[in-house]
């Protein structure tokens, strides 16, 4: 058994697995309910002056009957009053205290921050998180986004609330930005302890093609909602580690986005998250996903041999460099297993119509029959020699390990981009001539 | 003792409900969504009219019901019905890719039925043919399958088409002859009525040659189409073949679809002569019209057994029994004047030959006798309406199989009284290859498709249309293990 314990900035909890702060940690219920089922922390739906909110309020985007592929919302922060929300923090954190419970926080002048700042540590909360990411509603009363979107606000929020401060300081990022580090310095600047990313994205998921109106609808209307969701992964995945690549942020991260099991929690915290933050997924599906996202996570790191969760943060963010970096005379290239082709032809199509002409339909002969395969039907085969290996065709073939890219040693030395021009501007080399 | 029916009218519709009931919207597009939207697909290759299979399946994903029973149709203006009562399992879902990667097809009949009802029901007209008429006139005689895919090709090359049916309804053994739990004759006439929608009128209750001289319809038309199917079903020959509780198979199932389900007469103890997928038919629909105990009895053994396997295994579930290696000698009545039974043998074939093995007859109580041995070609028929048609020794129309032309010029033949006796498909197929050839005949000019939608832009003629080069599984094996026996 893996050590899965973790500390963000002095921030404890028995496993690196937090319910963001969103609809499933409103209440007290839901956070017992929470660390009965096994998270390790929860970060507390952001307090604030209490709001009023609309109905509807969410929307999905489904792919081929598939729900919740993306999802989107456009909830305020918390409606309940400000004493309830201590007080339930204050009750949770008796009840749970190897557990953390960390209170998001927004609102808008230096008095309100100090005071929310210290209210929050009397009720017993571990830790804070600044909730700088809100992309709907909160940002048009300039808070939110409308924080995190101008770095100079950033930090100087940021610092009202370190003057306060006796409990670690997460900064949540939001995404609706051109370059997430420049936020994330700001946090640094401020002086807060962690940051936390991804916040949602700006979105619209669908138009009702009846109504001419998208969802969430909302009396005729609808409105911007914040998205996230499986769909958001990648996007998150890239933020959070150009935050951790950066030396000018250098600061623990609390990875969001699109998390719904425990091989996506390992890939955030590969890419330099200590802790990670599950919300999307609670929605479709309950507080019990923990269950295996602990159990995966653990016999992950056994099989690889780590003994604790803290071991494996980060190990894979220097294998992501500019592509400056990466070496041109690299070749890979797609071979086809035909005892498994089952003769779709999707590579095929794929190839020719939607990247580089590599693969021929060709008479079957020499090749048998394959399962499926009707007598004499062409079946595809790569032309090696011109092949590029952007991996297209194993990507949408829909046969496991059928397609496999392979790796082919042509003799070539290493060369980046940036040694190819210096070579060229030496004159070691001539230029690669263009394609024709 | 008289055969009587044996069930209410409510247990009766029960026992006969759809088998295969029609998705809903959801399930339709989760099973939908399994298809992998092959390029060439094999489906396509397998379906005798070549419907463009992952181009319909994907129209139901994106919602796009009408454009997705407009490709059907367009391909099999019956797919409806084939959509029922195609062995999908030895030609479309048998040939599907997913079968090999997960070994369950996409349910491309049932998908196809969902598309189909969704514009028959509906009454969407979906298909649309030329409002100018070229002036040229076929008559189609025969109003089943091939007769029907014939006039609605013939619709869409701008004929003006009279079909002529002597049932008093369209359809032919889709209307009259298919199992009952797996399509009801509803289908069929609606089909009938989406041709009727594209300009055919059809004439129900003529019989040509007694109502109407062969010489008026060679005169008033520019080209024929024969699309008689097969004849009267084949005599067992033996004693008792006369008593009133022996009934040929298809008049059976006709009773089943021309009276309410609880009127049809029906034995306790059934016996179903034959070994074919009609002797299914028969002997599935009197379990489930209340025959206590009905049994095939099939002269060869089970590996000779023609009707599909899954059909035996559907039998079997219905509490059928299946005999094998038995023959009929006599049909026993005791002298009560019904019949109370049947004289059997057993037999063993030797390199293919069949021999009743001496001292093995026994004799089993039935009173009620099915005779499913295949349907007579229709051979005076023929020789009366039209003398100088060529005939094989079979008995079956002899034609240009990709043109439909007989030897009679402006004569053309298709489906059962041409091929023998094949799936309701491979008539729809034919009937409307025929209707090309008519083009072709008068006009000189060739038809090609239909186009694929899902080869959109790519160069070159598509690998396989079923329609071109019909492909079924069976022969897929084959070829397949003969090439392993060459290789290896």
């Amino acid at each position: 058994m893996a050590d899965l314990s973790i500390s963000l900035a002095g921030i404890k909890s028995p496993n690196p697995f937090w319910v963001a702060s969103g609809p499933p940690s409103n209440t007290a219920y839901q956070a017992h309910r929470a660390f009965e089922a096994g998270w390790g922390g929860v970060v507390w739906k952001t307090i604030g002056d209490p709001i009023v909110n609309v109905s509807s309020r969410y929307s999905a985007l489904n792919v081929n009957g598939m729900r919740m592929v993306g999802f989107n919302n456009i909830e305020l922060i918390t409606d309940r009053s400000v004493e309830t929300n201590f007080r339930e923090i204050y009750e949770v954190k008796q009840r749970w205290p190897d557990r953390a419970v960390i209170a998001s926080l927004m609102v808008d002048t230096r008095e309100r921050w100090h005071e929310f700042v210290k209210r929050s540590a009397d009720a017993g909360a571990d830790g804070l998180e600044l909730n700088f990411g809100c992309p709907h509603g909160m940002c048009e009363r300039g808070m939110g986004s409308a924080v995190g979107q101008q770095p100079p606000v950033t930090e100087r929020i940021v610092s009202w609330v370190m003057e306060a401060a006796t409990i670690p300081v997460i900064v949540k990022l939001t995404p609706n930005i051109t370059d997430v580090t420049f936020a994330a310095r700001a946090a640094r600047k401020g002086g807060a302890n962690a940051i936390s990313l991804i916040n949602t994205l700006n979105s619209i998921t669908q138009v009702n093609l009846d109504t001419l109106v998208p969802e969430p609808y909302v009396g005729g209307l609808s409105s911007h909602g914040g998205y996230c969701g499986p769909a958001v992964k990648p996007i998150a995945l890239n933020m959070v580690q150009n935050c951790a690549a950066d030396p000018g942020v250098g600061l623990p991260i609390s990875g969001i986005g699109g998390i719904s099991n425990w091989r996506d929690a390992a890939e955030f915290i590969a890419l330099g998250s200590t802790s990670v933050q599950v919300c999307t997924a609670i929605m479709h599906y309950g507080f019990r996903i923990v269950e295996d996202m602990v159990e995966g996570l653990n016999d992950y790191l056994d099989g690889k041999g780590f003994k604790r969760v803290t071991d494996f943060v980060g190990k894979a963010v220097p294998t992501v460099k500019k592509w400056e970096s990466l070496d041109l005379n690299y070749k890979r290239i797609a071979r086809i297993n035909y005892d498994q082709c089952i003769g779709c032809n999707l590579c095929y199509i794929a190839c020719e119509d939607g990247a580089h002409q590599c693969i021929d339909l060709v008479p079957p002969d020499g090749h048998g029959l394959g399962p499926g395969r009707v007598p004499g039907k062409p079946i595809p085969q790569v032309r090696e020699a011109d092949c590029v290996g952007c991996n297209l065709c194993s990507i949408v073939c829909p046969v496991d390990g059928c397609i496999a890219m392979v790796s082919l040693d042509n003799g070539r030395a290493k060369m980046s981009w940036s040694e190819y021009q210096e070579r060229v501007a030496r004159g070691e080399m001539n230029p690669i001539p263009a394609h024709s | 003792m008289p055969i009587s029916p044996k069930l209410g009218p409510e247990p009766a519709a029960a026992n006969m409900a759809d088998i295969a009931p029609c998705y809903t919207p959801q399930g339709a597009v989760v099973e939908a969504s399994r298809c992998l939207f092959c390029f060439d697909a094999p489906c396509i290759q397998a379906c005798p009219t070549g419907i463009d299979i992952p181009s319909f399946i994907k129209k139901i994903v994106t919602g796009n019901l009408i454009g997705s029973a407009r490709v059907i149709l367009s391909a099999n203006i019956l797919g409806g019905s084939c959509a029922r009562v195609c062995p999908t399992e030895v030609l479309c879902e048998g040939a599907c890719v997913v079968l090999d990667r997960e070994g369950d097809p996409v349910k491309i009949g049932r998908l196809q039925r969902y598309a189909t009802d969704h514009a028959l029901q509906n009454r969407l007209s979906v298909l649309k043919a030329p409002d100018r008429k070229s002036g040229r006139r076929v008559a189609v005689i025969g109003g089943g399958p091939a007769g029907l895919g014939c006039a609605a090709e013939l619709a869409h090359l701008s004929y003006e088409v009279v079909v002529f049916e002597k049932k008093p309804q369209a359809g032919g053994l889709n209307t009259y002859g298919i199992a009952y739990y797996k399509m009801k004759p509803e289908v069929s006439l609606a089909e009938a009525a989406m041709i009727q929608g594209l300009g055919v009128e059809f004439r129900c209750g003529v019989e040509v040659g007694r109502d109407l001289p062969v010489e008026q319809i060679r005169k008033n038309f520019d080209a024929l189409f024969l699309g008689l199917g097969l004849g009267k079903g084949a005599r067992l020959n033996v004693p008792g073949e006369g008593l009133p509780e022996v009934v040929e198979a298809l008049e059976f199932i006709e009773q089943v679809h021309t009276r309410p389900l609880h009127q049809v007469p029906v034995g306790d103890r059934v016996a179903v002569i034959g070994g074919g997928n009609t002797a299914i038919d028969a002997v599935t629909q009197a379990r489930r019209l209340g025959a206590r105990d009905a049994v095939i009895v099939y002269r060869r053994s089970q590996a000779e057994m023609p009707a599909y396997d899954f059909e035996q295994k559907l039998a079997r579930t219905d509490g059928a029994r299946l005999l094998f290696n038995v023959v009929p000698l006599e049909i026993l009545s005791g002298g009560t004047g019904h019949v109370t039974g049947l004289k059997l043998a057993r037999t063993a074939s030797t390199n293919g030959k069949l021999e009743t093995l001496a001292g093995s007859e026994f004799t089993e109580p039935f009173d009620m006798v099915i005779k499913a041995i295949g349907e007579e070609k229709q051979v005076d028929v023929f020789n009366k309406l039209f003398p100088a048609l060529a005939l094989d020794k079979r008995g079956v129309v002899v034609r240009n199989p990709d043109t439909g032309q007989t030897n009679i010029p402006g004569v053309f033949a298709g489906g059962d009284c041409a091929n023998g006796g094949r799936e309701v498909v491979n008539a729809v197929a034919e009937g409307k290859k025929a209707a090309r050839g008519i083009h072709t005949f008068l006009t000189g000019q060739q038809v090609t498709g239909p186009t694929q939608a899902s080869r959109y832009g790519v160069k070159g003629l598509p690998v396989g249309s079923g329609f071109d080069r019909p492909i079924r599984v069976r022969e897929l094996e084959e070829e397949h293990a003969k090439r392993q026996r060459s290789s290896g």
